[in-house]
């Protein structure tokens, strides 16, 4: 299961963050800056998995931007290794601008990856879809 | 009104968007957390208006707020409005919103349960949807119970698109109101042949986490499981459905024996590195479940250690790490295994990447063996060297201690070299793990006999050279070891060689700034040695040398007397008395000696580290029970001030004590030996075997140690561990000479002496090696009657424990899902009821089909509410007995891993998500023709499906060999679009090689 997913640049700004959990919003903070410290702090020459505390960290950087998952340790690396590169595909696909004026609209997508936890979906056309009928609707 | 509209219209141009927030926060970097408080006020000034499109702005700029840090839970309420929005636009943020800040502790979120049950019931799936989204963030227990039918209906809902997130959102109910579990549970079975692979991949997700915890309940699902896991194309739903299996599979072997097969063509077929990763796993698992004794299985250890290999080989970290995370798997169970790759794991020591250390070290903990581990230590002792943070040294030494003391040091050879070793790692500087090392050179000293005296020997040149362990470190943990050296110097201070020595150094001032603790324990065995020496002293007809060490006690004691440890304290001026006592006898040519080392007679035997828990309460005895009466509230608030004159007053009691003398203070020991002997609650020393021998004279009973004198009892100095290396290796050439001279006598010629010619170590068998000293290795005590369960690693407070509910037995009209009662149960089942017209056709197929559904259920129920479960474990039995289904993957030979990987990524996702694309067409445009014909069909299958069900219950013993092949069958849905494939899954992996 997935306990959390983060956004986070590399000045260790929170861009965007969802856990699938409850955790108190004072140790949100506490656990983002350890979590952001940890990825940072690793070399390109690492492997992208963290054993932290009591779960696993998985995470990918882009130019700027880090992807941070937090999974139980039962959970596929390798699996959640692939899912954010396939969130980023489909980021891609979808922004043609600046993704941080537009946060709601990643929400969006990444609920429709992910819920509960779990990924439900991986396909790029049908997680757009929803998006897509809603940009048709606020056009109109 | 319209005015006012108006109004909000143009008030809203005035407004930042969430857009003008992010901007603005950029912009004022310097005055951060100012800017953003009057951001906070506009926005409270905003949620105040009634346009519920400015609140539904404010709300919007507050997810974002609330993400940066701040509280948002006083705009609970202004959330839930804008959940009641009827735009979706605006409904979704006030979800999005509520997702990232409702949890149980919100109290207003009661007040949702309404609004979220129309929304679930809206003719538009997007409104269910997004309803459905937030409700797995902040499902309370309440909501769960309120809407768990609601959500049930939901999962037979025309749209795939809500069956899934419907499936996903159970999950979360079953865990807040688990009685919703066994009325949910047969359509969530259902789920798993639906006709949608997304939905069958969130029932699949569903039933893993639920199994995960409480496997035993879900080993009926096996055969299902089996038939998607041969069938899917899915790689995220095969690595769910495997790993589902590896909880499974410890419960049941022999469904182990049936997944090897089709396990091992995955692992050969998939370029896929999280499945294969999967599959590793799974199989580890099976094999674990599985009795050693099965040869044939060695083949597919094989064949995962040889896949392992390649991933640890491979350039990329990740794999590497993953592949010594799941060799460390198989290492618990085949070591052998796993020890043939020790280069491989000994490079990785060497790895930049300090995760991947880590996990080598992990492996390196199976992998020695009494030939290797000297020489493994050794290499990890200069890794402790070259080290360069702490953290990774700590846990070079943790393992160092784990590595040699693991199953009861079976693998140490020579215990002065794992002494020596240990006094090496106290020049660690900065480690926390002092108290590690203390606990391990006690823990040998207590329990291996053989090497107290080399270990006092070490014990007091380290107490000699405690300042060098004791100044430089204040503060760090190594002086922890102090601990150790000076109990061993007391306890066994006959074997030292220069008692008056160490007595000296346990006394010097310096002492006094170690940690109370410690200082404690110096006071205690100072006297142990002090008698000793006495003793030693009399016999030696020396009364002038037994005073001066009396004096030297009298003059050194006080300095621990005045300490500010209670403890030391304490003991101290205890002590203090005795010694000055003795003093006057030995003024009066008493001899003492025997007397005072009586205070220390008797052994010291190591207690298991349980053992107290596990001591029987008496019959009869209730421990909640008060001894006296409670204390009043007001007692206990002058406990505290109490407290500090209490010290002072015990001092002075002290002091005035009588001197007791010799006479009285055996009739003391006596009468608590006395009382001991009645004291239930005394561990008693007689019964357990291995304590019996200090009670009796004589020696016999003692196991005989054989000290190899090859090896010096007393190095000079500080032992060098490498000393051993090299005279170990001696040692056991010596040992081959003798056993090749006797294989020659007996004129064996075989083969083994050609490799042992090359002194190889590697081709020694373990059991040819004999150990450097015949140690008895003394086992912890257990007191009598102990109780053999372990009942105390199971947490009462897991979640979990409330889903272990059995799955298999009928469901009992009192365990029906609560349904609203201002609707009747009709309606609730059919949430498109105010659907477009366009639709209405279907609007009632889906009631018939639930109509009949039920009416399916009552007649099993009325059938054979008894032979159901009966049934289902029969079914798993002849499945599991019969040979596994053909694998439908023609596992290509040779793994052409290489050459998938290679293949253009596009071509990964595409086939699948064509086809799934068209099924969204399908239903998007032309869905009307199509539902109709697979709700022909379905209700066709349905009759069928009962009938049959009918004729199963009757010839159910003769009939199962149909039941494999009449499934799929059943399932219209896998009729009407057949599956590609399993060759396919080549091409469809959510593979790691799309991505690049």
């Amino acid at each position: 299961m997935i306990k959390f997913f983060l956004m986070v640049n590399k000045q260790g700004q929170t861009r965007l963050s969802k856990y699938y959990e409850h955790v108190e919003i004072n140790k949100r903070t506490l656990l983002e800056t350890e979590v952001i410290k940890s990825c940072l702090s690793r070399s390109s020459e690492q492997c992208s998995f963290i054993e932290f505390k009591d779960f696993k960290l998985i995470y990918r950087q882009y130019a700027a931007l880090f992807i941070v998952v937090g999974v139980n340790d039962t959970e596929n690396e390798m699996a959640i290794y692939e899912f954010i590169h396939n969130f980023v595909e489909v980021l891609d696909e979808y922004f043609s601008r600046v993704i941080m004026f537009n946060l709601d609209k990643v929400h969006i997508i990444l609920d429709e990856m992910v819920l509960n936890g779990c990924i439900v979906e991986t396909n790029r056309a049908r997680i757009l879809a929803p998006l897509l009928i809603l940009d048709k609707m606020s056009e109109s | 009104m319209a005015l006012k509209m108006v109004k909000g219209s143009i008030d809203r141009m005035f407004d930042k968007n969430l857009q003008d927030l992010v901007r603005g926060i950029r912009n004022h970097k310097e005055d951060e957390a100012k800017y953003i408080s009057q951001c906070i006020d506009e926005i409270k000034q905003e949620l105040k208006q009634d346009n519920i499109a400015v609140k539904a702005n404010a709300v919007c700029k507050l997810t974002y707020l609330q993400m940066l840090g701040y509280d948002i839970s006083w705009a609970a309420f202004n959330i839930i409005e804008v959940m009641s929005a009827s735009k979706f636009t605006f409904k979704r943020i006030g979800y999005l919103a509520a997702s990232q800040c409702f949890h149980e502790g919100t109290d207003v979120i009661m007040l949702t349960t309404n609004q979220i049950r129309k929304d679930l019931s809206s003719p538009s799936q997007y409104d269910t949807g997004v309803a459905l989204t937030g409700l797995s963030c902040f499902v309370t227990p309440d909501l769960a119970r309120d809407l768990a039918n609601d959500i049930m209906t939901l999962m037979s809902h025309t749209k795939p698109y809500i069956r899934k997130k419907a499936v996903l959102i159970m999950y979360k109910v079953f865990l807040k109101y688990p009685e919703s579990l066994r009325p949910a549970f047969p359509r969530l079975k259902e789920k798993l042949e639906d006709p949608d692979p997304g939905v069958q991949s969130a029932a699949v997700n569903v039933i893993c986490e639920l199994a995960r915890r409480n496997p035993k309940n879900y080993l009926s699902l096996a055969p299902l499981f089996f038939k998607l896991m041969t069938s899917s194309t899915n790689n995220w739903v095969l690595i769910k459905i495997i790993k589902l299996f590896g909880a499974l599979t410890p419960l049941e072997p022999r469904l182990g024996k049936k997944l090897i097969e089709p396990l091992t063509n995955l692992i050969h077929s998939t370029s896929a590195m999280s499945l294969l990763y999967e599959c590793v796993n799974t199989v580890i698992a099976v094999l674990i479940s599985l009795s050693s004794g099965m040869p044939n299985h060695s083949a597919s250890i094989q064949l995962c250690v040889q896949k392992l290999r390649i991933l640890i080989e491979d350039s990329d970290q990740n794999l590497k790490y993953l592949g010594l995370l799941a060799m460390s798997k198989i290492l618990r169970t085949h070591p052998k295994s796993v020890q043939a790759h020790k280069d491989l794991v000994l490079q990785c020591l060497d790895d930049k990447d300090e995760s991947i250390r880590l996990r080598a070290l992990d492996l390196l903990y199976g992998m020695v063996s009494k030939k290797n581990l000297v020489e493994i230590v050794k290499k990890l002792m200069s890794h402790v060297d070259k080290a360069e943070g702490t953290t990774y040294r700590d846990e070079l030494l943790t393992k160092i201690i784990d590595i040699c003391s693991q199953c009861n040091y079976q693998h140490i050879t020579n215990f002065q070299w794992y002494i020596s070793v240990l006094v090496e790692l106290t020049r660690l500087e900065g480690t926390r793990h002092g108290h590690l090392i203390a606990a391990q050179m006690l823990d040998v000293a207590i329990r291996v006999k053989a090497i107290r005296k080399f270990a006092v020997s070490q014990m007091s040149a380290l107490l000699d050279s405690a300042h060098l362990v004791a100044s430089s470190t204040q503060r760090n943990g190594i002086c922890e070891v102090l601990y150790a050296a000076a109990w061993i110097c007391g306890e066994f201070s006959e074997h030292l060689q220069e008692p008056h020595q160490t007595l000296e150094a346990m006394l010097r001032p310096k002492v006094t700034t170690l940690p109370g603790h410690i200082q404690a324990v110096y006071v205690q065995n100072v006297v142990k040695l002090y008698a000793s020496i006495l003793q030693q002293k009399e016999q030696a007809a020396e009364p002038e040398a037994a005073q001066e060490v009396t004096q030297l006690m009298v003059d050194r004691l006080p300095q621990f007397v005045q300490s500010a440890d209670l403890e030391v304290q304490e003991r101290a001026s205890c002590i203090l008395q005795l010694v000055k006592h003795i003093q006057k006898l030995q003024a009066k040519d008493v001899p003492v000696a025997e007397e005072v080392s009586a205070l220390f007679a008797g052994e010291l035997n190591p207690v298991a580290p349980k053992a107290q828990k596990k001591v029987p309460v008496p019959e009869g005895l209730d421990l909640d029970a008060w001894i006296n009466e409670p204390p009043s509230d007001s007692e206990s608030e002058d406990e505290k001030p109490k407290a500090i004159f209490h010290d002072e007053e015990q001092r002075q009691a002290k002091q005035r004590q009588p001197e007791a003398d010799e006479e009285e203070l055996a009739r003391r020991r006596e009468a608590r030996k006395q009382e001991q002997a009645n004291n239930p609650f005394y561990i008693k020393s007689s019964p357990s075997p291995q304590k019996r021998y200090q009670d009796v004279p004589g020696v016999e009973h003692i196991p005989v140690v054989q000290i190899d004198l090859s090896v010096p009892l007393k190095v000079p100095g500080m032992p060098m561990s490498d000393q051993y290396v090299k005279l170990e290796e001696e040692r056991r050439h010596r040992q081959r000479l003798e056993r090749d001279k006797k294989r020659k006598k007996k004129k064996d010629k075989d083969k083994k002496g050609k490799p042992r010619r090359h002194g190889s170590l590697h081709t020694e068998s373990d059991d040819d090696l004999a150990p450097a000293q015949q140690v008895d290795i003394v086992t912890e005590e257990m007191p009598e009657n102990a109780l053999p369960s372990d009942e105390d690693d199971k947490d009462p407070n897991d979640p979990y424990r409330a889903l272990d509910i059995d799955l298999d037995k009928p469901l009992a009209d009192s365990e029906k899902l609560p349904v609203q009662k201002h609707r009747n149960a009709e309606t609730s089942k059919s949430p498109e009821k105010e659907d477009v017209p366009v639709v209405e056709k279907k609007v009632k197929k889906p009631k018939k089909k639930d109509k009949k559904h039920r009416e399916k259920e009552r007649e099993k129920k009325e059938k054979g509410k008894e032979a159901r479960v009966e049934k289902e474990g029969e079914d798993l039995d002849f499945w599991l007995s019969t040979t596994p289904l053909p694998a439908a993957a023609p596992a290509p030979e040779e793994p052409g891993v290489n050459a998938v990987i290679t293949a253009p990524k596009e071509e990964d996702e595409e086939p699948q998500r064509e086809e799934q694309g068209d099924e969204e067409d399908d239903e998007d445009n032309e869905r009307d023709p199509e539902k109709k014909s697979s709700k022909h069909k379905k209700k066709k299958h349905k009759k069928e499906k009962e009938e049959r069900s009918k004729d199963k219950k009757k010839s159910k013993k003769k009939k199962p060999p149909g039941d494999e092949a009449a499934e799929p069958v059943e399932n219209g849905a896998l009729d009407e679009e057949p599956l590609p494939v399993r060759a396919h899954v080549q091409l469809l992996p959510p593979g790691r090689e799309f991505l690049h």
